[in-house]
């Protein structure tokens, strides 16, 4: 089976993420860039079902030129080849000026039965690119699976929601995103890693896609941010001293919040 | 640009790493945060490595042991990607980093310089996979820094070899499936490779250590072990071997003490960020700022050391005297380093719920293993001076 899988590289949510001043796009000097960790769960999807089925896993992301760090971390970890869209006129771009964009880089690769992504990155928390990108393919959608099986071209996913769970199915291709729920990503091995460097990415620009740099980047965005504040600091908090009472005390404070 | 000034990186060594060595020591460090980290302080506690087997496994997967050997299953990666490998278990802690050094640098580099094609392919692939653990049988109750005057012996009886004496300190003995012994024959030094469960062969646990804690350190008892001719390491010729392998050793260590002291550091400039005392925090008295510059100083040096030294083993030029200044100096500085970080936590700077009482406590036992301070100051003496002071 030949899965294309969709990954971004996010700052780090242990880093101080913020906007930047200018046009509150991400400030991508402020903050560790890092290969989205529910992408590395969607490659690790990915690479198990090659590892049953064979084929061939493409991982595909749109971003800066340092995103290559995200994408090689995809391809130590054992994904095949890549096809990176890197061009100055995407910078700003809405969710539905990314999915035209992904879309048409899916495009590029030859005979794909899966498309796997994240069910939401860390950083904008959309969570509405997989189903996009579905739409303009014409593809089935499976999104917010915690679990992927197979049974000849049918893909049967277990989708976890907070309104309970459901079994959907579709036939190949589809696209699926999938939960943190989904797998435990392995470590890219040391021989993965010195692999990596000789594994083919394809940088492309949204020319090379038949895209009209006019069609994204911010100034064509549906959505625009207008304001951006910090989050205030988190106070001091208040310290109970346990004296044998301090679990009462703590039950006490949560009835004052009419947290319970 | 110029790029901001990092308080973990001062001197900005990540700019000399490659993408793929920025990558090694990524993965390392998350593996060690994932997997060890947490349970690092019990293990010390309770002097034990529970899940040694299942942690080697998982190492095996990565490509950590024996990562710098070529072929049989091996990594076949560079000294500079071992040396932050090594550095990133040690920041850890010790007795990990030893774990994987005596496996891949001694044990394994022994069979794999030199031992036959043979032993080469029965071992190696399941020592680089982490299912099969090996250890290194130099050093004796009454012989340590003086290895040459070995009292095991091998002796031929037929085409069989038998061994007997007594190896000490021995890193991963009692869940070795293979030691690589050390003994005196007619026709000097030469290494063998015992597996475990040979009649006359034990490697019971040695306790009462107040260091490297979370290792598994045994002795060896070899009581008539009766060997085939092809157990000897056929290439192993003289002390030069075993030497050999302690420098591939101590390589590492040249590396890995850096990390304990790169943790203790942290740790002191985290707490000292934290910790309020006559209403300001720690960092803010002049003291506390001098000892944390000082201790940077030591860990960014001797980091920047392992480095250069690193550079130096991949065009193989490195000497064996520049891993001797290498261990002297970086060992003794993380050593310094850690009981100065000791003194900014206060009383919490001897407690386990901090990894700074280990780190020192665990470099005590480094300072001494693979070369006592006083051998590589004499190595160098020697080096420089052209006189062995420590031969007749």
């Amino acid at each position: 089976m030949n899965i294309v899988v969709l990954v971004k590289q996010v700052p780090d949510t242990w880093s101080e993420r913020k906007l930047t001043d200018a046009d509150h796009t991400l400030d991508r000097e402020a903050a560790d860039a890092v290969l989205d960790e529910i992408n590395e769960r969607a490659v690790e999807e990915a690479l198990r079902i090659k590892e049953a089925q064979g084929g061939e896993v493409t991982v595909v992301s749109m971003g800066p030129d340092r995103a290559t760090d995200a994408i090689r971390k995809a391809l130590s970890m054992g994904a095949d080849k890549a096809v990176h869209v890197s061009d100055e006129a995407l910078h700003g771009s809405d969710a539905v000026q990314t999915a035209r964009v992904l879309a048409k880089a899916i495009g590029t690769v030859e005979g794909y039965d899966l498309i796997l992504a994240g069910n939401e990155a860390t950083d904008g928390r959309a969570g509405a690119v997989p189903a996009m990108i579905a739409e303009l393919l014409g593809l089935p959608q499976l999104t917010q699976a915690r679990k992927v099986s197979f049974d000849g071209s049918t893909v049967t996913v277990e989708r976890e929601t907070e309104e309970g769970l459901t079994t959907v199915q579709a036939s190949l291709p589809a696209v699926v995103s999938v939960t943190e729920k989904i797998n435990e990503p392995r470590y890219p091995s040391f021989k993965g890693i010195m692999a990596a460097k000789k594994k083919p990415v394809n940088t492309v620009t949204v020319a090379d896609l038949g895209i009209d740099a006019g069609e994204v980047g911010l100034a064509g965005a549906l959505t625009t941010v207008l304001e951006a504040a910090p989050k205030p600091p988190r106070t001091a908090g208040e310290r109970v001293e346990d004296d044998g009472t301090g679990g009462t005390k703590i039950a006490e404070y949560l009835v004052g919040q009419k947290l319970i | 640009m110029t790029p901001r000034f990092d308080p973990h990186d001062p001197l900005d060594l990540d700019s000399q790493l490659s993408a793929e060595e920025i990558a090694i020591r990524d993965t390392v460090r998350a593996f060690c945060a994932d997997r060890i980290t947490p349970h690092i302080g019990e293990w010390f506690e309770r002097g034990e490595l529970p899940t040694a087997r299942e942690l080697a496994k998982e190492m095996g997967r990565l490509g950590l042991l024996g990562m710098h050997l070529e072929g049989y299953g091996c990594a076949g990666a560079s000294a500079v990607h071992y040396g932050l490998a090594c550095l990133e278990l040690e920041a850890c802690d010790s007795g990990i980093r030893s774990l994987v050094s005596v496996q891949g640098s001694l044990a394994m580099f022994a069979i794999w310089r030199f031992g036959s094609e043979e032993q080469k392919r029965r071992w190696l692939p399941g020592m680089a996979a982490g299912d099969t653990i090996g250890c290194f049988g130099l050093t004796e109750p009454d012989h340590g820094s003086d290895p040459g005057s070995m009292r095991t012996s091998a002796r031929r009886d037929g085409d069989d070899w038998v061994l007997n004496g007594r190896k000490m300190w021995i890193t991963n003995g009692s869940i070795a499936d293979v030691a690589v012994v050390w003994a005196r024959t007619d026709d000097g030094i030469r290494g063998f490779l015992v597996p475990a469960g040979t009649p006359g062969f034990a490697a019971p646990l040695m306790h009462r250590k107040l260091s490297l804690r979370a290792s598994v350190t045994s002795e060896l008892v070899l009581d008539d072990v009766r060997l085939p001719a092809d157990a000897m390491l056929p290439e192993a010729t003289g002390l030069g071997a075993p030497l050999r392998c302690l420098n591939e050793a101590r390589y590492g260590i040249v590396w890995g003490s850096v990390g304990a002291g790169r943790t203790a550091l942290e740790t002191a400039l985290e707490y000292a960020g934290s910790r309020r005392q006559f209403d300001r925090p720690l960092a803010a008295f002049q003291l506390t700022q001098a000892k944390l510059a000082d201790m940077t100083l030591r860990v960014h040096n001797a980091s920047l050391l392992a480095l250069h030294l690193g550079r130096l083993k991949d065009a193989g030029r490195l000497r064996p005297e520049q891993v001797s200044y290498g261990k002297l100096n970086n060992v003794r500085e993380a050593l310094d380093v850690c009981r100065t970080a000791r003194t900014i936590l206060g009383a919490n700077g001897i407690s386990l719920e901090y990894p700074v009482i280990r780190h020192m406590t665990n470099l005590e036992s480094v300072l001494t293993y693979e070369g006592t301070v006083e051998m590589h100051t004499l190595v160098l003496g020697q080096a420089l001076t052209g006189i062995p002071a420590f031969r007749g």
